[in-house]
């Protein structure tokens, strides 16, 4: 029967297990001694080495300010353009065969037309290739958010006379606040993902500069620190997103546990 | 909620209902408006690129592009080309879920399991796979092996992800009804818990197979492995930009040809299922 | 007050039509509180909606003041049944019911006041800056009406207002929309399914039919005000007038005329 052992066996395997696969990594990348699996040990100096002081400034900050820009420019787009196109039917069904187009090309494969149509591999196409694609999931759950807008509150609305633009600040917006929220934590993902992607493929800074600067000098080193850097922002981000999304939703929990779904 | 009650409510936000014979009218096909939305945006692109805004060197005409797509369409390498791509998605997606869908039954059932290996898992998720090109370039090479790997690496995360909340979904009247009646462990694993799991590892699914195709396409376009990445990549290189934006084009069809396969097979995974809110992407 | 005629509304086209409403014709005058009773799918907030202007009939008008209702007027509010639907989860009480007011041409003072006038009839002023999640049901649906009061309409139109809620506070709720009127002379416009109420609030119910729906009666409720839940529901009248309207809705129209009601006839 399970019981109050069974728990502590459960936290004892929380803690042990991860760190019972760090000890094995690591004893067996020593004894393996190749260049390509260093053990976790160095690759934490070497994470230490790069990022904590050194080219913190030169490549993080440059990648960071990438991804939140592009991030936040994708967003804003998805939502001015989901507000319309969730509150008009026809405006919808003109549209969503391009949107299904677009949400559903490979960002790669938009790289070299990037840099062709900006001419340059500067911030700005790095930014606007991530805001583009931070768009679609933004604009995808804005317009489903509203489109799942409680027709109660829209006659509400309309019974008292509320003008359009007081409608869609005070009610069309908040009402699909959650709903947007989630397609802007997939964005925020996305926009990790692309960034890596665009620098890899030509910039002269950042992280994803880095990745491949190690790649072509062949040092293994800088490499996983990369890899382990691109972890642990996207961890981050994630996280400090959650928490801000908590704050933002706290009368959307209070709502659902109050009221029989 | 009802997609009936949400076409009402947008429908409301843009005024009064008309009088009696409202949303008859145009019984305007969902293909017509389908051909007519690609027709205004393939007009649009031909007028702007007339218009001189853009250089024709870096934005070359619609009706040039659609003819070197005409092109490319009739050669072998491309078709080649195509296929290594799709199979390389199809391999990886394939061997994802192979691998996903059983540990991820383990860890929703086990609850230790699933504690055990919840760090690891919350460790290795957020690692963006495309990270991991240069790594797979300097150990395996730019093989279908590396491209493999590295779209099955990436669809593993999502399908494992939605097989533990679907397993965990379950709703536990049904088991312990299943219970009391004696029905033994793996009968009610059968029949209660996957099929009560099958939506969620749908979603999974599609979500995945998305991620396998930009995966498997970005290994071919950066590590040189055979298929539309690379082929991309050449003509970036050699500055066929018409061959470059067609070539793009035909991913995109890709793309769309994988996301309705998968989206379609996840609405009917879900018709019987209580409608749990999936995210919308 | 407001004068609804001939009111009709179909939906389809073509072979498939329903008509949810035939005809409906009656009128309201100033301070009365009428209600509105049918059996289940007459049509009772279909044809609320039609005469709050949130739909079109398909034949008929509704005119308020003289002027015809195509769009939801100025001076109407409405209650809707649902209180947990109809109020934003993400304000407070407060800003629930400062909502219709922004567009007012108010001072802030004013709105303010309004707003704090308002609970304070329906008796929230200690919830003011609660959620309206936090609250009970009862008190979600006071707050509902206390945004109608501030909006000074001068007609409220309330869609079976108490359905969702317990019997015990239903009756307070009644109570408080019989003081509301007294206290604000606002006429009052009421739909439910449940006869026992109208009776008890109404000075004149209006009787539906099933559909397609036409008016089947218009009874003059014959009671002492003011109205006491014990009181006026221990009175013999009561009863009688209850089970006329009540026989009125099951169609059983052999019982005489009690004489304290006054019948209106029939509407075609």
């Amino acid at each position: 029967m399970r019981g109050r052992g069974y728990e502590t066996v459960k936290v004892a395997a929380e803690i042990a297990v991860p760190i019972a696969i760090v000890v094995i990594w690591e004893l067996w990348a020593r004894s393996a001694d190749s260049q390509f699996w260093p053990p976790p040990s160095k690759i934490v100096q070497e994470f230490n080495d790069l990022w904590v002081f050194e080219q913190f400034r030169s490549d993080v900050v440059p990648s960071l300010m990438r991804i939140l820009l592009g991030f936040g420019i994708g967003s804003a787009v998805g939502v001015a353009i989901g507000v319309p196109l969730g509150m008009s039917l026809w405006a919808r069904k003109f549209a969503m065969p391009q949107i299904e187009y677009w949400r559903a090309m490979p960002p790669p494969a938009l790289l070299p037309i990037s840099v062709l149509l900006l001419h340059s591999i500067g911030n700005l196409q790095k930014v606007s290739f991530i805001a583009f694609f931070c768009i679609f999931p933004v604009l995808l759950n804005t317009i489903d958010g509203i489109r799942g807008l409680d027709p109660t509150l829209v006659d509400t609305a309309r019974a008292y006379g509320i003008p359009a633009h007081e409608r869609i600040r005070r009610i069309v917006l908040p009402a699909a606040f959650p709903q947007i929220s989630a397609g802007m934590r997939i964005s925020l993902s996305l926009a990790v993902i692309i960034m890596v992607v665009a620098e890899y493929f030509s910039s002269t800074s950042g992280v994803g500069y880095v990745l491949l600067i190690s790649k072509n000098t062949f040092q293994l080193g800088p490499m996983w620190a990369a890899i382990l850097l691109i972890g642990v922002i996207g961890y981050v981000l994630n996280l400090a997103y959650m928490l801000a999304e908590r704050r933002m939703l706290a009368w959307h929990r209070g709502w659902r546990a109050a009221t029989p779904q | 909620m009802a997609s009936a009650t949400q076409e009402t409510a947008a429908t409301h936000l843009s005024g009064p209902e008309p009088a009696a014979s409202e949303t008859g009218g145009p019984r305007l096909s969902g293909a017509l408006v389908f051909v007519l939305s690609f027709a205004f945006a393939l007009l649009f692109w031909q007028a702007f690129s007339a218009s001189g805004l853009v250089r024709e060197q870096d934005l070359p005409s619609m009706t040039a592009t659609m003819g070197e797509l005409w092109n490319l369409v009739q050669t072998g390498s491309f078709w080649a080309a195509f296929l290594q791509t799709a199979r390389g998605w199809a391999i990886g997606l394939g061997l994802a879920t192979l691998l996903a869908v059983p540990i991820g039954f383990v860890l929703g059932l086990s609850d230790l399991a699933g504690r055990a290996f919840r760090v690891p898992v919350e460790f290795l998720r957020p690692i963006p796979s495309a990270a991991l090109i240069p790594l797979l370039f300097l150990t395996l090479g730019p093989t279908l092996e590396s491209e493999v790997f590295l779209a099955a690496f990436g669809a593993f995360w999502p399908i494992l992800v939605q097989t533990m909340y679907g397993v965990r979904d379950v709703d536990p009247v049904a088991i312990d009804t299943a219970r009391s009646f004696g029905v033994p462990t793996r009968e009610r694993l059968w029949r209660i818990t996957l099929p009560s799991a099958v939506p969620y590892i749908a979603t999974g699914m599609r979500i995945a197979s998305a991620v396998a195709l930009i995966l498997a396409f970005t290994a071919e376009l950066f590590m040189g492995t055979p298929g539309l990445g690379k082929l991309l990549n050449y003509a970036q290189s050699y500055g066929l930009t018409t061959q470059l934006y067609a070539l793009a084009l035909a991913t995109g069809a890709l793309g769309v040809c994988t996301h309705v396969l998968f989206t379609a097979a996840e609405r009917r995974a879900l018709r019987w299922h209580p409608s749990q809110r999936a995210e919308a992407v | 007050m407001l004068e609804i005629s001939d009111v009709a509304k179909s939906y389809g086209s073509g072979g498939k039509v329903t008509h949810a409403l035939r005809s409906i014709s009656f009128s309201i005058a100033e301070r009365e509180l009428v209600c509105v009773v049918g059996p289940s799918g007459c049509g009772k907030t279909t044809l609320l909606k039609c005469i709050a202007g949130l739909m079109r009939p398909t034949r008929g008008e509704v005119v308020l003041h003289g002027k015809p209702v195509t769009a939801p007027p100025e001076e109407m509010a409405v209650v809707f049944q649902e209180y947990n639907r109809s109020l934003m989860p993400w304000s407070t009480v407060r800003n629930n019911v400062l909502l219709p007011l922004r567009h007012k041409k108010l001072s802030k003072d004013e709105r303010t006041r309004l707003v704090e006038e308002s609970l304070e009839a329906v008796g929230l002023t200690r919830f003011i800056d609660h959620y309206p999640w936090q609250l009970s049901g009862g008190m979600q649906q006071r707050v509902a009406i206390a945004r109608a009061l501030a909006y000074q309409p001068l007609i409220l139109l309330m869609d079976e207002p108490f359905a969702s809620v317990d019997a015990q506070t239903r009756g307070d709720l009644e109570d408080l929309v019989l003081r509301v009127r007294d206290e604000f002379g606002i006429t009052i416009l009421f739909v439910t399914h449940d006869i026992d109420e109208s009776v008890y609030l109404s000075d004149r119910i209006v009787v539906l039919t099933h559909a397609p729906t036409v008016v089947k009666e218009v009874v003059r409720v014959e009671l002492p005000s003011p109205r006491d839940q014990i009181a006026t529901k221990e009175l013999p009248e009561f009863a009688t007038q209850r089970a006329y309207v009540y026989r009125l809705i099951k169609h059983d129209t052999t019982a005489p005329a009690p004489s304290t009601l006054v019948g209106e006839g029939l509407h075609d």
